[in-house]
């Protein structure tokens, strides 16, 4: 045995790197029953960061069936209520580049509520289907309302109302929702951000 | 009329970034002086050609950025670096090796990673390390002192820049070149065998590093930084080099005078660790920040392959600095625990 | 002498408080028209308690706190209500916000008002609530409600009272000259304040620039437990925390009160509001304001009435419109701009800086942050400014607030020192806000989440009830058709299927079909039964009248009485099956479309097909589709008149299909303008 890889240095390298292989493979594999961390499944993950607003402008029925989707590898730029800003989250979760919102899937805007012009809601409960989260009160022939804080502003409940009495508002900003915005490096004399892309921009 | 609204504070003190700049050309003056005193006007040269190319640099990359000129170029950021490489290359150094350094470190340092306060390593240490790697010859034959060898004048310094061809200096190794090419001798042999030795660390070199320890007391006195980083090189420096200096052999490495005094160390711990961009954040980083520093430049200077190591120090404990500002993270007000440690 | 600790950081802006203290405390007079914000502190604003055209006299309540951290507002002089609107506030934002509008009338009438001027006989509680009355909220710029601070919890031991007459921020004086021209009320106020609290020590805190107030509050409280403690000039020490650790070398638990360590600390301002309130019974209607800046001749300090216009204590410091182009409630430091000089004056104005250009010049653009750590010296919480700033700008705000964004105080230090001109302060604000709105959007996120679950999870368990019942009416068949089967060889066994039948019934029930059914049944059998009731009594009737009976009165109230119990029976029969169609109609939908998804799926076949259509044909589009509807509008109305509907249901019906026409025509001409 001795002589044979003494003779071969090929062996001697064979030797050497399986032996290495089985040594680290073993101590990869206990470290890996060892140290199991009992993680939060990647769908969950995913779910969280996703608006629930339950829109499916995604496409999907719902948040969580987009959030599976995107762990089976979709896109993870077709949530327009989440913005850029969810799809950065996403792609710093998974580990992927983030691109641009699919304009496809709709556009990023603020968030609104749904609210029912009562005098003029007859009581069909069509929207009350539609709506994902039951945010919305009513009985047969009774007139409906929207609770505010329960909608997240799906809009589905518009297209099923027979007699169109259901508005989209937008959140106006008020006293309370006021806030000092980071200051707009673009805005200022001289820019001050050392990306080139808004220099760009600034060029254009 | 319509009232401004602007976010607080409504005041403002009288630092700028302007004259934080300013302040630091300034107390490179009374080492500048020295340098030429001891080694002729080399050291002058490679200044002002530095910080013509720098300018010229500066400008290229900030109209190809499209960066408006006088507002960036007001910064005075590239005079610095043009000031700190020029006096970090030996002198009577030839144009292009100038030319090389700036532009290593104002276009590869600086502005591919986009600009003032954003590079994460010091300009001009990288333009210094370009060149001591490519051109290692011209990188380390430095001129021989006043006293020592003739001195050149003005004429022939301007000659030695631009046509190296027809100069010929007279140089010789530095004191801790001398030190890292011998280490079976005492030192008292080195000091009588080499003429370039002064009374502590050799001729010209210690009285420069002095004028820059005064330089840079005066930035201190400023409050143009804080004492912490420079002051944490210099004792770790001293300490090793108390630690494993045995009183007179050279392979011992050197008194820890010598050390202080000798090559970049004053320079290096006023000028160079001090360059905030590229150092760590806090006080207690910037203790850690600087004592690593010290502690490289002496390995370096004993036991690595270069007799001067305060720019490889420098350099590796840039890559460094996010790394200690994570775990040096001072307890904020009304917090028991240090804030970034359970990390 | 007491010792005095020092705080990280720190700076030494130019004072600038000599040109505000020379002259006396001058009082602003009444102007014609006040205006007051119904939220003049931090918390719920106060409700009005008054209506328009109202006569108030001075002192009288016109609005009621809301809530616990809540504080009422009172009539500043008499008048009359003229308004409750949204006026222009002063505010960063320029939003408006409701006010209380009162003409004054000049007579200055009180209304009837009384104080406790032997405090210490009074109950503490009615103390406190006093001083919730008396509408007292932080003087010292912040407006916390006084009551609400001073309401400690009796576990916890106070034992430091600490008056703050700091006043760090430059230009500011009203706190100064409050001390040189009534130490002794502060020290008064301190002493009820402390009655209040029970604490160990009353400690008056004062920075040394300012020898007159200290001189005159260490006359004021000679024999008295109050201590005046002098420490160095440094911005910004008036700061509750920093005082704090001034004072007793503390520091509040980050998002704790002071009281966690046992201090409750008031501004002096407020201690004389408390004296008012509680000796004279006066409430807060006035403060003391600093007038000041170059934009003003001449700068002092006014007694002025809450709701005053700012442009009218200008006008009588001097005011030199060209020579001003922002106005600043507050200091330098932490004061806001205010969107015009219209603005009334609150609880909280404890400053009108009107600054000319050479004092305070617009800032020049923001240089890179060059990391050079003089904001890290500077900051009193001991923060990385420059890393906080580093995090907003790149928007990582989780970063942020692992670097204790949140307890940055937002004393501007940092900016003030900062060589680049960098506005940290603002990103500061912004992170926090953007945190403060993620953070509400993650539990919005997290609330509609847990809705579309349980409104899935009821969704299943109801198809599985509905599955099950079928199952069940089915099994129920099969039994009765093998009985009836067996029956055909078998003599009838009346019990044996009775048992079946309720054997089915059970499990029916067991199936989950829930009460309706049985509930349906039951109320059936009711009219049945009182039916069959009503039948046997009338014909009894019928009989006992044929044959002139005696008991014709009695039987006759026994037949009516029937009736009406059957009319009832039947009436709740009605009600149930009408309640119950629409539930079922609701459920029978469900199986084979859940609208919801319905909905998304029509959404996004619609959405997919917009995908690449260029503008005409998306108008276009959109035309035919309100088309559509508008054709559906009027086929459902033809419809419901033709089934006779309600009324209402026709008017609304008709309304919609007008309103499909407008829209129609507003397609049309979107159209043609596109195309």
């Amino acid at each position: 045995m001795y002589e044979l890889i003494a003779q071969y240095p090929l062996f001697a390298a064979l030797f050497a790197l399986v032996g290495l292989g089985l040594i680290f493979g073993a101590l990869l594999g206990y470290a890996a029953v060892r140290f199991k961390t009992e993680g939060n499944p990647i769908v969950d993950q995913i779910n969280e960061i996703l608006p629930q607003t339950q829109c499916g402008q995604c496409g999907h029925p719902g948040c969580r069936p987009y959030a599976e989707a995107i762990a089976d590898g979709e896109a993870i730029n077709r949530c327009p209520p989440g913005g850029q800003a969810g799809v950065q989250a996403l792609a710093d979760l998974l580990d992927v580049e983030a691109i641009p919102l699919d304009e496809e899937h709709g556009e990023e805007s603020v968030t609104q509520v749904a609210y029912i012009r009562e005098d003029e809601c007859i009581g069909c409960t069509k929207c009350i289907q539609a709506c994902p989260v039951d945010a919305i009160l009513g009985a047969a022939k009774h007139m409906h309302t929207v609770i505010a804080s329960e909608c997240t502003g799906c809009d589905l409940c518009v297209e099923p109302c027979p007699v169109d009495c259901i508005d989209m508002i937008s959140e106006e900003e008020s006293l309370q929702t006021w806030s000092w915005q980071l200051p707009d490096p673009v805005s200022r004399e001289v820019d001050i951000i050392a990306t080139d892309a808004s220099a760009t921009e600034e060029a254009a | 009329m319509a009232l401004m609204r602007i976010t607080s504070p409504h005041t403002h003190g009288p630092m700028s970034t302007r004259r934080v700049m300013q302040n630091v050309l300034l107390a490179t003056v009374p080492g500048v002086v020295v340098l030429t005193h001891f080694f002729g006007f080399g050291t002058l040269v490679n200044i002002i050609w530095a910080s013509i190319l720098a300018i010229a640099f500066e400008a290229l990359a900030l109209s190809l950025r499209k960066r408006p000129l006088a507002f960036y170029l007001g910064d005075y950021s590239a005079l610095v670096t043009a000031v700190l490489l020029g006096i970090a290359l030996p002198p009577y150094s030839p144009w292009w090796l100038i030319a090389v350094g700036i532009a290593s470190a104002i276009l590869m340092a600086k502005h591919l990673y986009g600009g003032l306060g954003y590079n994460p390593f010091n300009p001009a240490m990288v333009g210094y390390v370009v060149l001591l790697i490519s051109f290692p010859v011209q990188m380390t034959s430095w001129a021989a002192p006043r006293g020592v060898g003739e001195l050149p004048g003005l004429l022939q310094a301007l000659q030695a820049c631009f046509t190296p061809a027809h100069f010929d200096a007279v140089t010789m190794a530095t004191p801790l070149d001398v030190l890292k090419q011998n280490s079976s001798l005492l030192m008292d042999d080195l000091w009588q065998q080499n003429a370039q030795f002064g009374r502590w660390a050799g001729i010209g070199w210690e009285w420069a590093s002095l004028a820059f320890l005064a330089g840079g007391l005066w930035l201190l006195y400023q409050r143009i930084f804080t004492w912490h980083a420079p002051v944490a090189m210099l004792m770790v420096l001293a300490l090793m080099a108390a630690l494993f200096y045995d009183g007179g052999s050279s392979g011992s490495g050197g008194s820890p005078l010598f050390h202080l005094l000798s090559g970049a160390t004053m320079f290096g711990a006023f000028f160079i660790v001090t360059d905030p961009v590229s150092s760590a954040v806090s006080t207690r980083g910037r203790l850690v920040y600087g004592a690593l520093i010290g502690l490289l430049t002496y390995l370096i200077r004993v036991y690595g392959n270069y007799p001067d190591a305060v720019a490889f120090a420098v350099l590796i404990m840039n890559f460094a600095a996010p790394f200690i500002d994570q775990y040096t993270q001072p307890r904020t007000y009304g917090h028991a625990k240090r804030g970034g440690e359970s990390e | 002498m007491r010792q005095v600790y020092g705080f990280h950081g720190g700076i030494h802006p130019p004072e600038n408080k000599h040109q505000s203290v020379a002259a006396p405390i001058a009082s602003a007079g009444i102007p014609d028209e006040l205006v007051l914000p119904l939220s003049q502190h931090i918390g719920a604003p106060a409700i009005p308690a008054v209506e328009v055209g109202q006569r108030v006299l001075k002192g009288q309540l016109i609005a009621e706190p809301a809530g616990f951290v809540s504080v009422p507002l009172h009539a500043p002089t008499s008048g009359s209500i003229t308004a409750i609107e949204d006026r222009q506030i002063a505010h960063p934002s320029g939003h408006s916000a409701r006010c209380i509008v009162i003409a004054a009338d000049g007579k200055d009438q009180w209304v009837d008002h009384q104080g406790a001027a032997d405090y210490k006989t009074v109950d503490r509680g009615e103390l406190l609530s006093m001083i919730r009355n008396a509408g007292i909220a932080g003087m010292g710029g912040a407006g916390f409600p006084t009551a609400v601070k001073l309401a400690v919890k009796p576990d916890i031991k106070i034992e430091t009272l600490i008056i703050n007459g700091t006043e760090c921020e430059p230009y500011i004086t009203a706190d100064d000259i409050l001390m040189r021209e009534q130490a002794d009320k502060i020290v008064e106020g301190a002493q009820i304040l402390a009655h209040l609290v029970q604490p160990d020590e009353i400690l008056i805190g004062v920075e040394d620039n300012k020898p007159e107030g200290i001189a005159a509050l260490q006359a004021a409280a000679e024999g008295t437990a109050v201590e005046i403690v002098v420490f160095p000039t440094k911005y910004p020490s008036g700061g509750e925390k920093q005082l704090i650790e001034i004072l007793t070398g503390k520091q509040v638990p980050s998002g704790g009160l002071p009281a966690a360590v046992g201090i409750v600390c008031q501004n002096v301002g407020s201690a004389v509001a408390v004296r008012d309130a509680i000796i004279d019974g006066r409430p807060l209607i006035s403060r003391v304001t600093t007038v000041t800046g170059e934009g003003v001749s001449e700068p002092r300090n006014y007694e002025v009435l809450l709701g005053t216009s700012m442009a009218h204590l200008l006008t009588l410091a001097g005011y030199q419109h060209e020579n001003n182009k922002r106005l600043i409630m507050g200091g330098p430091m932490m004061g806001f701009t205010v969107p015009d000089a219209h603005v009334p004056i609150v609880k909280t104005t404890n400053c009108i800086l009107a600054p000319s250009e050479t004092e305070l010049p617009t800032p020049p653009p923001a240089q890179a942050c060059i990391r050079c750590g003089m904001c890290a010296e500077a900051c009193p919480a001991n923060l990385l400014p420059q890393q906080l700033f580093w995090f907003s700008q790149g928007k990582e705000f989780e970063k942020a607030e692992q670097h204790n964004l949140f307890d940055c105080i937002e004393c501007g230090a940092c900016s003030f020192v900062c060589p680049s001109n960098i506005p940290l302060v603002q990103y500061y604000r912004a992170a926090k806000a953007e945190v403060v709105q993620m953070r509400k959007d993650a539990e919005k996120s997290e609330h509609s989440r847990i809705r579309f679950e349980a409104r899935q999870a009821r969704l299943e368990r109801e198809d599985a009830e509905k599955e099950a019942k079928r199952a069940a009416r089915k099994k129920a068949a099969e039994e009765k058709a093998r009985l009836a089967a067996e029956q055909g060889n078998a003599d009838e066994d009346p019990i044996q299927a009775a048992i079946e039948r309720a054997k089915a019934k059970k499990a029916a029930q067991a199936m989950g079909e829930g009460t309706s059914e049985s509930e349906k049944e039951k109320l059936e059998k009711a009219v049945a039964t009182t039916r069959k009731r009503l039948d046997t009594a009338t014909a009894k009737l019928e009989t006992a009248k044929q044959e002139g009976s005696d008991f014709i009165g009695a039987l006759q109230t026994g037949v009516d009485k029937t009736r009406a119990k059957l009319d009832s029976a039947e009436k709740s029969l009605q009600e149930y099956q009408q309640a119950n169609d629409s539930a079922d109609n609701q459920a029978d939908e469900q199986p084979t479309a859940d609208a919801a998804q319905e909905a998304i799926k029509k959404a996004m076949a619609a959405r997919a097909a917009d995908a690449d259509k260029s503008p005409e044909d998306k108008a276009r589009e959109a035309l035919q589709k309100l088309e559509a509807r508008l054709q559906k509008s009027e086929a459902r109305l033809t419809e419901s008149k033709a089934a006779g509907e309600e009324e209402k249901i026709i008017t609304a019906l008709e309304a919609t299909v007008e309103r499909m026409k407008e829209k129609v025509a507003q397609a049309q001409a979107k159209e043609t303008e596109t195309s």
